[in-house]
């Protein structure tokens, strides 16, 4: 049996982690799971646990200026429901388990879990979302691909808090979210692919492909986005299978007991193929 | 143990636990609302949905701490109202019950959806339903149910 809180605010909440270090549970959806015990004994947790879901402060979801602002207890639901939220992001939300699971389910809990599977990770590597992170007197901002740094481990220090998400609103006019699992709803995935990319002058002004659950943490390779930009449509349905070549040097799978990699590396490439063909029409 | 107040199918009640005994125990041992149910206790099945300040949530995954302050109704909160006895015949109807466990889970699953959408389409009620687990009916006979509530429903959500 482990103690809980219950901070009455954010600065109590920050205190509670600089004290104690105690496991912060908002929607509680993969916690409970993971630590799940015998029906009608407690979760076997082996951290003090601090309940943050009621807290209020950090329940937002907001347009700001070019930045959508998730707050670090806004529901998958609140994330998928408002306006502002980039396709990707609201389908990779939308593609996560079931309506009473992302009624409870956090935006931010999916990222501190740093599962590479984790859906929402696959859709904010490809938007460059920035995690802001709060201790007592302190804060600090970290892309997320500095923030996750391997499978279930992220930076947060025991006395940090994430506090919210931002996700730059740029525009993007040729957008997909993939997600392949064994069924529609309340799967983990085999794999899932994100791509957006704008066009400037007939010519790809930006772009951003990335795969999850083929790696230990979402792939995204900037270099290889280098070498698409500033091409045309027609550049790029000639290029078609020596990006795909490239993309397969990087998309190094495993086998789990949801996929092969041989299948997730197929598909991955499939998923790719697919989206560049319909970026090649779209100029 | 701690002394945890939340509101249960509209009355305030107070329960002596530990704050990390999850939802679905405190109903159903300490409160006996045996209604919930527990089916897979993971959050896959939706045997165990009540509504938690309104929205449908599994509370299989929510530990009593994250309730304090809260609105939860459960199966026994909605079965006596005009709506669920609503449900209960359209489901009735349509045969939408066969062994009946996930029968409560999909009585919440519809009373969330009918509240923000009254006339939902079929892929609607597919996706409203679709955290719910049915190992006997195939499905089509509860998608008929919530067709049928909606229907003679009209002006109650």
């Amino acid at each position: 049996m482990v103690d809980s809180y219950r901070p009455r605010d954010l600065k109590e909440a920050l205190s509670i982690r600089a004290e104690h270090g105690s496991t912060p549970l908002a929607g509680g959806t993969d916690l409970m799971v993971r630590y799940q015990s015998w029906t009608g004994t407690l979760p076997l947790f082996t951290n003090s646990i601090m309940f943050v879901g009621h807290l209020k402060e950090m329940n937002f979801v907001k347009k700001e200026d070019d930045v959508l602002l998730i707050g670090g207890t806004a529901t998958l639901t609140s994330v998928a429901n408002h306006s502002d939220t980039p396709v990707v992001l609201k389908e990779a939300v939308l593609s996560i388990a079931a309506p009473a699971l992302r009624n409870n389910a956090t935006l931010t809990g999916n990222i501190c879990n740093a599962s590479p599977a984790g859906d929402s990770i696959c859709a904010l590597y490809a938007l460059d979302a920035v995690i802001v992170i709060e201790k007592n007197g302190s804060s600090r901002e970290l892309p997320i691909t500095e923030f996750i740094t391997g499978p279930g481990r992220t930076v947060l220090a025991a006395d940090e808090l994430v506090t919210a998400i931002k996700v730059p609103l740029k525009s993007s006019s040729v957008n997909d979210f993939t997600k392949v699992g064994t069924r529609r709803a309340n799967a983990l995935s085999k794999l899932s692919f994100t791509g957006v990319a704008d066009y400037k002058n007939g010519r790809i002004d930006s772009i951003a492909l990335t795969f999850g659950a083929v790696g230990p943490t979402v792939v995204r390779s900037v270099e290889l986005e280098k070498k698409l930009k500033g091409l045309s449509g027609a550049d790029i349905k000639s290029k078609i299978s020596s990006i795909l070549e490239d993309y397969s040097t990087v998309i190094v799978p495993i086998d789990d007991q949801r996929s092969s990699a041989e299948y997730r590396k197929k598909v991955a490439l499939n998923l790719l193929e697919k989206y560049l063909k319909e970026l090649s029409n779209h100029e | 143990m701690k002394e945890i107040k939340f509101i249960l199918n509209g009355k305030e009640v107070s329960v002596e636990a530990d704050p990390l005994k999850r939802l679905l125990d405190v109903l159903r041992e300490d409160k006996k609302m045996t209604g919930v149910k527990e089916g897979c206790g993971e959050g896959e099945c939706g045997a165990c949905a009540v509504l938690k300040d309104g929205v449908l949530v599994n509370s299989c995954m929510i530990p009593l701490g994250a309730t304090e302050g809260c609105e939860i109704i459960t199966p026994e909160g909605i079965r006596e109202t005009e709506k669920g006895k609503l449900i209960i015949d359209a489901f009735g109807d349509a045969g939408a019950v066969q062994c009946g466990f996930c029968t409560p889970g999909m009585m919440m699953a519809t009373e969330a959806l009918l509240t923000i959408n009254n006339k939902p389409s079929e892929p609607e009620i597919r996706e409203a339903l679709s955290g719910n687990l049915c190992r006997c009916t195939g499905y089509d006979l509860i998608v008929k149910g919530v067709q049928i509530a909606s229907e003679r429903g009209k002006d109650l959500w």
